[in-house]
């Protein structure tokens, strides 16, 4: 330990990374911790990918082909956990610890060694996690939600190994949140009020706040599941006065705002590369704020809509029909703003804004079959079928998934100091584009035909839609091989990125050169 | 049918690899048939066109901003960020939208929750993986098993019509009668599902859930489980059967007799070769979905019955456990579910299948017996 | 904002990768023991792993809470760095709230939806169908299904141990309290005094607790396999003297470091942050209390 405090001198020294492995495995640079997360949800992203072809592939035509119903199962749940717990989370969480210290000019984040740990749980967590895929009885093969006692008494022995990888990610991201939370509210540069901070921060703030608050309830729920498998507790065994259903609660509880975790730091990335290349301020920013947080507050008294069919009494399946509807309304403000900054703007469209324009368009398609969704007597039709799985696909996808490759486009200049290859960024943009309409949008049709989620297997009217669907999936899976090439090729070199890096751009972290040095704003920055 | 035309023409862009005729393609709900179902489709369709509104709108103007507004046109950027008004606009119409939304779908919520003044009530059970139907007056009760086979699921037949969508035996209800259901479920949680019917209710162990229906025309509706419960998901198929209201009456009265024919096959005296030949069909009805055709099982979750000590140990052991499964695995007690020819032909059966080789026979009467202890 | 002093970044460090390695070894050898147990397989592999990773986790604390120590006292923190650590532990006991609220939930779902749905309330077919015997009552002494969950004999009445347990952590939040007061003025005897007073009730309150645990195993049948009674009886008590345990000796290492002179009358977050959990602890049994042990 050095004392670095006493001399300015030494802080401005800009001593560079420490050499060797242990640069990363001890690190406590909010740069290095940024780029691990970003890489292992890339690694992770892959991994879930590979999963949903083994998924498409068996669902390309009728009968069964590939994999046995058993594996299939396993594969729909490593898909989704893997997806939401190891790909998406992370890369936001990745984006938190790289922009929220150089947008608000702090010079690391609150708690840096314990950000460190934040990740280096991660790999372990979900080394865990696939490790169950080798097991006696085989890998988790109850949904991503499982539900009890799918889960409890039915469940392979891998469930226990499952709910101890679960609380792993569970104590990562409570950390990485409180993390964020700390440095917004605490390390903001002089000037920089609330109310001046860019959107991508106040959606983390407000992101932050909703992961401390549900990932301890999920933790309370697997605690359960562990206690009724291997302690004969009654929580979810109606025998013993418990209830299954009881599960659903505790773990929608948690799972809405989940849906939320992924999609307000999307919100938020959005609202950063709209403006720039539109060359216009964000239209709205305060009723952006607070859409942001009706939203999150909203979470908190939805999530029995997830629950419609088990038999809910009327008065509340009214109630979360009624509070579901109402996100509608704060979700739209935030489309008519994004549209509204573009109006009369002066637009480009380079790869950031052709990845942000498909997130407000697609997730706006998805925002629409969540409100059909939200409508309880229709829902009856609707739920557990491919409607559903094609909705969370828009959302997810064009939203959480494209707003991070928007993000990469928008940042990566910053974060390596070279231009990525702009034509082969375009051709990233519209095979994924193409790929996932061409995956999803089908879903839609074979849902509302009736074709039910979780199925190896399918009746044959439902045949074409699929095999167009697993198609899709292909293009986009491969497509993304692409953009591994791509930021590789960034990463090795190309065209100097200057400090602007793009004409429109606003905020405290194009006023840094290009790439970021080591350490920033060790004197923090005064904002105007 | 032109929204069906119009999510077609979304569609058309897919057009690559399909097989079948466009004109196949179903691409909506169905509307059923019954009132309910009708209901639901018609709030389904008034809020599908007012997102496509919305939408048209939304992107138009978007659209409109990324034609006209682009830089490469010289377009230069006006400074406006703000206006209350404007933003109050548009929190309040979507508001008043969505109430026209709520207002039919709370009539229509409430409609289907009136399970009162049912003519018929039928206790739904779902099973790992099949639906037993219980009349509660009529005092008739079976079970329905997928009857897709094997050979077609694994392709080495050609598939039928109603692949994966047929059972062995339907439920069978008049039309024109309100008919409840009473849905549950005796291991995980399943969902009986029914589009035509717009009846989707979750079965849940240890609950019981309302739901009902009254069938306009008469017809057979499929639908299937649609609540993940476990390997076989996707093959628990569910056929109702809509029948007049006579050829409903017929049908129970020879139900019942059915019923009475079972139950004196077990005072029959019955051979080994009998009992093999029922035992197997029971096997493959009852037990293979978990045990498989073999007799391999899946292990661990499933084990093997070949070269199993329960197989082939002592006779009572076996029955025992086929009458009362095993509590907390997959392995369901079979008592309520077969009757106890069904049970002797089956223990038969495994102790003398795939090279088992015990050589002796189980009787109807062992069964009771042991059912007695 | 308040001036900016520089803030401190520390250097690189070894701890959160030992203790990732600790939490991953303890968590693993924890799961091949319930695995091993639940198939009747030998565990002892399994506690092994568990041991060594609670071993290299206990290091861990040591090394890192050493560590933050050490800088503290070489006066490397700003005040901007307190406000850090300050927000830290705040969200920390929030999340710990959320964690009881989901036990708190399943009890008041148990309790007022489950019990008397399956009881017969509302449509009433759960009841007439599948439970015909069962009646709603709570505490709930015959379950739906008794061959399964035998009920318990008796429960534990609140006007005896647990109202005692319940003056021991009121007393020990006043005791902290003037601990907090005297730590302000630098009274060193008191500060140990009323420490270790505080550290002494807890332990108190940990042997009744024990004692009761015993008590109704033993005599009451209440066990955690006794339905949903027993199940979230002693969750949440199990989980709430889980974290007094904790409690404790997070207080008992503070007075530790408070004989080393580690704190003074202006800085002593470490001993505050100990006070808050303490505190977050005893509202926690307060609400057991009333709605675990008397309602």
């Amino acid at each position: 330990m050095s004392a670095v405090v006493d001399s300015h001198a030494h802080d401005h020294g800009h001593h560079g990374p420490a050499k060797g492995f242990t640069r990363w495995l001890y690190t406590t640079n909010h740069k290095d911790i940024g780029s691990m997360y970003l890489w292992f949800s890339f690694i992770m992203f892959l991994v879930g990918g590979s999963m949903a072809l083994v998924i498409r592939a068996e669902l390309f035509e009728p009968g069964m082909q590939i994999v046995d119903p058993n594996f299939f199962n396993q594969m729909t749940t490593m898909h989704g956990l893997i997806m939401v717990f190891g790909a998406v989370m992370p890369a936001f969480v990745g984006l938190a610890n790289w922009l929220i210290p150089i947008m608000v000019g702090a010079p690391d984040m609150a708690l840096p060694r314990m950000n460190n740990w934040s990740f280096w749980i991660l790999p372990f967590a979900f080394g865990l996690l696939l490790s169950t895929l080798f097991m006696e009885g085989g890998a988790p093969n109850f949904g991503w939600t499982f539900y009890a006692p799918l889960s409890t008494t039915y469940a392979p022995p891998s469930v226990t190994f499952f709910i101890l990888a679960v609380h792993m990610m569970g104590i990562s991201s409570i950390m990485g949140a409180i993390n964020v939370i700390a440095t917004i509210l605490n390390m903001r540069a002089p000037g920089m009020t609330l109310m001046k901070m860019p959107l991508f921060v106040w959606t983390w703030l407000i992101t932050a706040f909703l992961l401390i608050a549900v990932m301890p309830v999920l933790a309370g729920a697997v605690t359960m599941m562990l206690m009724d498998i291997h302690f004969g507790t009654a929580f979810f065994d109606a025998a013993g006065g418990g209830d299954p259903v009881l599960f659903q609660h505790i773990f929608w509880f948690f799972g809405h705002p989940e849906v939320y975790i992924m999609i307000l730091p999307a919100f938020g990335v959005a609202s950063q590369i709209i403006p720039t290349f539109s060359r216009k301020p964000l239209f709205g920013y305060p009723s952006m704020v607070y859409a942001t947080a009706s939203i999150a507050i909203l979470s908190f008294i939805v999530w029995a809509h997830h629950m419609f069919t088990v038999g809910l009494p009327l008065a509340a399946q009214l109630f979360f029909m009624y509070a579901t509807m109402l996100i509608a309304v704060p979700t739209g403000v935030k489309v008519f703003n994004w549209v509204a900054t573009m109006f009369r703007g002066s637009l480009t469209f380079e790869t950031p804004m052709l990845f942000a324009i498909a997130f407000v368009i697609l997730f706006t398609i998805g925002g629409f079959s969540g409100l059909m969704l939200s409508i309880a007597p229709v829902d009856f039709q609707y739920h557990d079928t491919y409607f559903v799985v094609a909705h969370f696909h828009y959302v997810l996808v064009p939203g959480a998934i494209f707003s991070i490759f928007a993000a990469a486009y928008y940042w990566l200049p910053k974060w390596t100091g070279y231009m990525y290859d702009e034509l082969l960024g375009k051709a990233h943009f519209w095979l994924s584009f193409i790929g996932l309409n061409l995956t999803f949008f089908p879903m839609h049709f074979v849902g509302l035909a009736g074709m039910p989620r979780r199925i190896p297997d399918y009746a044959l009217q439902f045949a074409d839609f699929n095999q167009i669907a697993s198609m899709g999936a292909f293009l986009f899976g491969t497509t993304q091989l692409l953009f591994l090439f791509i930021v590789i090729k960034c990463i090795r070199g190309g065209k100097k990125a200057s400090a602007q890096v793009w004409e429109g751009a606003d905020g405290l972290e194009w006023t840094l050169p290009s790439p970021a040095p080591y350490h920033t704003f060790s004197e923090p920055p005064t904002v105007k | 049918m032109l929204s069906r035309r119009h999510l077609m023409a979304l569609a058309l862009p897919c057009l690559t690899a399909p097989t079948s005729v466009l004109a196949d393609w179903e691409v909506n709900m169905t509307p059923g048939v019954t009132d309910v179902s009708q209901a639901v489709f018609d709030l389904h369709m008034i809020i599908f066109w007012i997102c496509v509104v919305i939408g048209v709108v939304v992107f138009g103007v978007m659209f409109y901003s990324i034609f006209a507004h682009r830089k490469s046109k010289g377009a230069v950027p006006a400074q406006f960020h703000e206006s209350t008004t404007v933003e109050v606009i548009w929190t309040i119409i979507p508001f008043a939208i969505l109430i026209g939304m709520a207002i039919p779908a709370t009539g229509t919520l409430i409609k289907m929750y009136d399970t009162s003044d049912a003519d018929i009530e039928i206790l739904i059970t779902g099973y790992q993986w099949k639906w037993k139907y219980e009349y509660l007056n009529e005092k008739v009760s079976f079970f329905s098993n997928m009857s897709t086979t094997q050979e077609q699921i694994y392709n080495f037949d050609e598939k039928g019509e109603h692949y994966l969508l047929e059972v062995d035996e339907p439920v069978v209800i008049p039309v024109g009668k309100k008919v409840k259901f009473l849905v549950t479920a005796a291991d995980v949680i399943h969902s009986w599902w029914v589009p035509a019917l717009a009846v989707k209710r979750d079965a849940i162990p240890g609950t019981v859930n309302e739901s009902w229906t009254r069938v306009n025309e008469p017809g057979i509706y499929r639908g299937q489980c649609a609540e993940l419960c476990g390997k076989d998901h996707a093959f628990m198929p569910v056929v109702v059967k809509a029948v007049s209201e006579n050829e409903y009456q017929e049908w129970v009265l020879a139900k019942q007799e059915l019923a009475r024919q079972e139950f004196e096959l077990n005072n029959k005296e019955w051979t080994m070769e009998e009992l093999m030949a029922r035992g197997e069909q029971v096997y493959q009805r009852a037990c293979v979905a978990c045990h498989q055709a073999n007799g391999l099982g899946l292990p661990p979750a499933f084990p093997a019955l070949k070269d199993s000590p329960v197989a082939l140990g002592p006779m009572e052991g076996h029955i025992d456990m086929i009458l009362n499964g095993v509590k907390g695995t997959s392995m369901q007690a079979f008592a309520d579910q077969l009757s106890e020819v069904d049970i002797a032909a089956v223990t038969t059966y495994e102790r003398n299948a795939w090279g088992n080789n015990v050589g002796d026979m189980a009787t109807p009467k062992m069964v009771a017996e042991r059912k007695g202890q | 904002m308040a001036a900016q002093q520089s803030y401190y970044v520390p250097e690189q460090s070894k701890w959160p990768i030992i203790a990732s390695i600790g939490l991953f070894l303890t968590l693993l050898g924890l799961g091949k023991v319930l695995i091993a147990n639940s198939a009747g397989a030998d565990p002892s592999f399994g506690w092994w792993m568990f041991g060594i990773g609670f071993v290299i986790m206990v290091y861990m604390l040591f090394g890192w809470f050493g560590n933050v120590a050490q800088e503290s006292m070489a006066g490397l923190y700003s005040a901007q760095m307190d406000r850090s650590f300050r927000w830290g532990m705040s969200w920390f006991i929030f999340s710990e709230i959320m964690f009881f609220a989901a036990f708190f939930g399943a009890l008041f779902y148990a309790r007022f939806l489950a019990v008397p749905w399956l009881a017969g309330e509302g449509d009433g077919a759960s009841n007439v169908l599948l439970w015909p015997e069962f009646q709603s009552a709570w505490p709930l002494l015959t379950n739906p299904d008794p061959s399964l969950y035998p009920g318990p004999k008796e429960v534990i009445s609140p006007w005896q141990i647990p109202l005692l347990n319940t003056m021991l952590l009121l007393a020990s939040s006043v005791t902290i309290t003037i601990a907090h007061h005297a730590i302000k003025v630098d009274n060193r005897p008191k500060v140990i005094k009323w420490l270790a007073a505080t550290i002494a009730l807890g332990a108190i309150f940990m042997g009744f607790q024990i004692y009761e645990y015993i008590h109704a195993y033993r005599d009451l049948d209440l066990t955690l396999a006794s339905g949903i009674y027993g199940t979230t009886f002693f969750m949440l008590t199990g989980f709430h003297g889980a974290h007094v345990t904790l409690g404790a000796i997070i207080l008992f290492v503070i007075l530790m470091r408070y004989r080393r002179g580690h704190f003074s009358g202006k800085e002593h977050f470490g001993f505050e942050a100990a006070a808050w959990y303490w505190h977050f602890v005893d509202v926690v049994w307060v609400c057991l209390f009333v709605f675990v042990y008397i309602m």
